[in-house]
């Protein structure tokens, strides 16, 4: 018997397409999530600003130059001055940086927190998730900003408790969305497959549920930032926020508001726009977030 | 023909020009009717006025009370003239070497409850204020120290007598906040009922307080000032936001905001309503200091004081400050004006107040330097209200700022803000005003003893304190100014337990209907409203 050996050579392996380049991964964004990238480019345009302060301004923001009070934008300075003779456009970089410290920070740590409450609630269930689940209806029953006002209130202002105050409603929604996400993770078998080998709880929330939850997780997250910002403007505003002379947006928007909307729009004019055009980005990128990673949207 | 005209003009242009001067005339005339609105920034913590000191309070409450004398409401201005409100005549001279004072009360006024008023209900009242019963508050007891004893010999006199002449008496006296009470409200309801309760002698009645919203007052049929007040009632609205204050005056839904306005809400206000709005304005009795934490280290070294206050350009801050903030003057520790001040020269030789701000920043970093705390940093603690704590703590910041002192701004609420003074301690350096009514130099200063209640720099320092004694005790004016120039010097310079910044300027933009009330160099003064009108 001869046994014939037909060289079958390598098996035809379907060549797998070359990976996109940077640019055309972007410009596909751009095609499919216009809004989404457009609210991406302000975030990085205020990362810039946030980061890069010092090298787009040479001014102190915190310098009053007494003999400019109150200037029309110009040259020299580009979106006039406030009453203390502050250069407008100097602080609005420099409130770049407080928004985006305020905001990220308040929606990191009100959304990582959530997470672990919501995924720990849905891993141990029963009595622990109905009582914790009331917790959080509690929380939930007073408005944002109330609760803010509450925290601020006792804690006294000042950045960090700004940070604190604007963190903590932001809780109870991010546990209650990603809850309702592990709750079906929980059922899958490999959860079971983890306890059966021994695996302790944190290191099953941790490690085998937590990433599972991450689409809602940073859709939850990105608009966060947007409402941080807009909720350390809200308190600066009200008084309750960062406190003079740290440049930040809604306290711009407090001292130039109330006393200078008429003679010197400028003042009031210019912080409502970053504030604006900060929360529109964030909203949106988070809106975009949310087509891509949702699988239903994403079909579309 | 011509002629006939040409006299028909003549008798018509006369025609206007005398009912031109009827109508003026017949404006001067004060007019009955109306309710006066105006808006009030700050709430009102009680109605007891011994123990208040906030305009919160006497801005509503006050029309509701008479007093023993009162400045004089046409000439509100003047330091040294007093009238009788519940007593006859002139305010009485010194008797007995001026340790005597005897007022004749007047006879026929009635509380709002009915009750006749006699010397008693002064008496008590007086006795509340400076010999009040344990535990009972009285807030100025300290100015009344030279009274020795208040008696009533019989229904219509009230005697004074004093331990030691004092020029301090009188102006004590005529303060805003000595609401005359019924004796027996205080015997049967105690010393705490006039907190919550109203039963004065005043233009008008107590109709309704809405907390948090307004307070109403009828006029009194009974008033013993004869044929006043001139108006109806009146309601005090309360608006803490300044925005909110301005815009009611401007759309005519308050007539008058009595504290006062910074400069631009003033031009605002005028560009806007022309000839409807009046404006009043003035020097106030006001100053906006800043105090340090005594026990606090650094603040404990008078070298590490003494920087911080050099570091301060008053002169140039007075020059652009004044255009955003209610502050204006630069003066030492006495009403600029007074004949107690110190002059230009004077107060340039106290650290801080020098004309060479750039010797003196140098100095000052020196002073940081050989006090080990090159890079000082530290916390402000201001009260959160705009005018003028913030915008005065957002300068002195910047100020610091150029002799490399870093500084955070805490700005807390009014009552969060006295706590940590009165009972925390918990601060480095501290905003704060001294705000009196009446000008009374002898007793406005006493806040920079160290023993005083409302001084918050922990501080101790008997030198000072018997420097104030002998100022008050003495009876010649130039003495008793050398020895002022030795207590500021010793608080402000020598010492620096704190400093001042500036002095307030007082701004009344009103509707120009408001007719009768005068402007007075205190927020606290000339608010018994008895004498306005409205010219509608």
């Amino acid at each position: 018997m001869t046994v014939t050996t037909e060289n079958l050579g390598s098996p035809d392996i379907e060549a797998l397409p070359e990976r996109d380049s940077l640019i055309v991964r972007c410009w596909n964004l751009v095609r499919r999530q216009p809004l989404g990238a457009a609210g991406l480019l302000f975030i990085a345009i205020m990362t810039v600003m946030a980061f890069g302060a010092e090298v787009l301004t040479s001014i102190n923001p915190e310098e009053q130059m007494f003999e400019h009070m109150l200037e029309a934008p110009s040259w020299e300075f580009l979106l006039g001055t406030d009453n203390f003779g502050r250069d407008i456009w100097t602080r609005i970089i420099y409130g770049a940086r407080t928004a985006m410290l305020v905001g990220f920070f308040a929606a990191f740590f009100g959304s990582v927190i959530g997470l672990m409450l919501g995924v720990g609630s849905a891993y141990f269930g029963g009595k622990i998730d109905l009582i914790f689940q009331r917790v959080m209806d509690i929380f939930l029953a007073f408005p944002s900003i109330i609760m803010a006002l509450a925290v601020v209130s006792v804690l006294g202002t000042g950045l960090q408790n700004v940070i604190i105050a604007i963190m903590l409603p932001m809780i109870p929604q991010c546990a209650r969305v990603v809850r309702s996400s592990a709750l079906s993770i929980r059922e899958i078998p490999y959860v079971d497959a983890a306890r059966a080998l021994g695996y302790s709880h944190g290191r099953i929330i941790l490690r085998h549920m937590s990433p599972n939850v991450m689409a809602p997780f940073l859709i939850m997250f990105t608009s966060f930032v947007g409402q941080a910002i807009l909720a350390e403007a809200s308190l600066s505003y009200l008084g309750l926020g960062v406190q003079e002379p740290i440049p930040a947006w809604g306290l711009m928007l407090q001292g130039g508001a109330e006393e200078y909307a008429e003679s010197a729009p400028w003042a009031a004019v210019f912080p409502g726009l970053a504030i604006t055009f900060a929360v529109f980005a964030f909203n949106l990128f988070g809106d975009a977030v949310r087509d891509v990673l949702d699988p239903k949207l994403r079909s579309r | 023909m011509k002629r006939i005209m040409a006299r028909a003009a003549t008798l018509g242009v006369g025609l206007a020009v005398g009912a031109g001067f009827a109508v003026g005339a017949l404006a001067a005339t004060p007019k009955k009717g109306g309710v006066l609105e105006f808006v009030v920034a700050s709430k009102i913590p009680s109605y007891d006025g011994h123990q208040e000191s906030t305009f919160g309070m006497i801005h509503p409450i006050r029309p509701f009370y008479s007093l023993l004398i009162r400045i004089n409401p046409e000439n509100p201005s003047s330091a040294t003239d007093f009238v009788c409100d519940l007593c006859v005549g002139d305010v009485p001279k010194g008797t007995d070497g001026g340790t005597k004072f005897t007022f004749k009360i007047k006879q026929g006024v009635k509380f709002h409850d009915g009750t006749p008023l006699t010397s008693a209900d002064v008496k008590a009242t007086y006795d509340k204020i400076v010999f009040p019963p344990q535990g009972v508050p009285s807030t100025r007891k300290a100015f009344y120290s030279m009274i020795d004893s208040v008696t009533a010999p019989d229904a219509d006199t009230v005697v004074f007598k004093l331990k030691f002449p004092s020029g301090a008496f009188i102006p004590a006296l005529a303060s805003p906040f000595n609401f005359v009470y019924s004796k027996k409200d205080l015997d049967e309801k105690g010393y705490s009922w006039h907190k919550t309760n109203v039963n004065g002698t005043g233009a008008y009645t107590f109709k309704q307080h809405q907390p948090g919203a307004f307070v109403e007052g009828t006029r009194n049929p009974d008033y013993h000032h004869e044929g006043k007040p001139y108006l109806d009632g009146y309601k005090a609205i309360s608006a803490p936001k300044m925005a909110v204050r301005i815009q009611a005056i401007r759309g005519d839904r308050a007539a008058i905001e009595f504290r006062g306005f910074p400069p631009k809400a003033r031009d605002d206000l005028k560009k806007a309503l022309g000839d409807d709005l009046t404006v009043q304005q003035g020097d106030w009795n006001c100053a906006s200091t800043f105090v340090f934490n005594n026990e606090r280290k650094p603040f404990d070294d008078v070298r590490v004081r003494r920087a911080l206050t050099m570091a301060i350009d008053r002169w140039t801050g007075a020059k652009y400050l004044s255009k955003i903030a209610i502050v204006k003057s630069v003066g030492g520790i006495v009403y600029p004006g007074s004949p107690l001040a110190a002059t230009e020269e004077e107060l340039t030789k106290i650290s801080g107040f020098g004309k060479d701000i750039e010797a003196s920043r140098a100095e000052a970093k020196r002073l940081l330097k050989e006090a080990g705390v090159e890079n000082l940093t530290f916390d402000l603690h201001n009260r959160a209200v705009d005018q003028p704590y913030k915008l005065v703590g957002t300068w002195l910041i910047d100020q610091w700022r150029r002799i490399g002192v870093k500084v955070t701004q805490k700005a807390v609420s009014t009552g969060q803000w006295y706590d940590v003074y009165r009972k925390s301690k918990d601060y480095d350096v501290g905003v704060f005003a001294n705000c009196q009514s009446v000008i009374n130099p002898l007793a406005d200063v006493s806040g920079w003893l160290c023993s005083a209640s409302n001084n918050y720099t922990y501080c101790k320092d008997e030198e000072l304190e018997e420097t104030f004694k002998a100022m008050n005790k003495e009876p010649d004016p130039a003495k008793q100014r050398v020895l002022m120039r030795k207590f500021e010097n010793r608080a402000m310079h020598e010492k620096v337990y704190g400093a001042m910044v500036l002095w307030w300027y007082k701004i009344n933009p009103h509707r120009s209907y408001v007719k009768g009330w005068k402007i007075a160099p205190s927020h606290y003064l000339n608010q018994h409203l008895d004498n306005v009108w409205l010219d509608k």
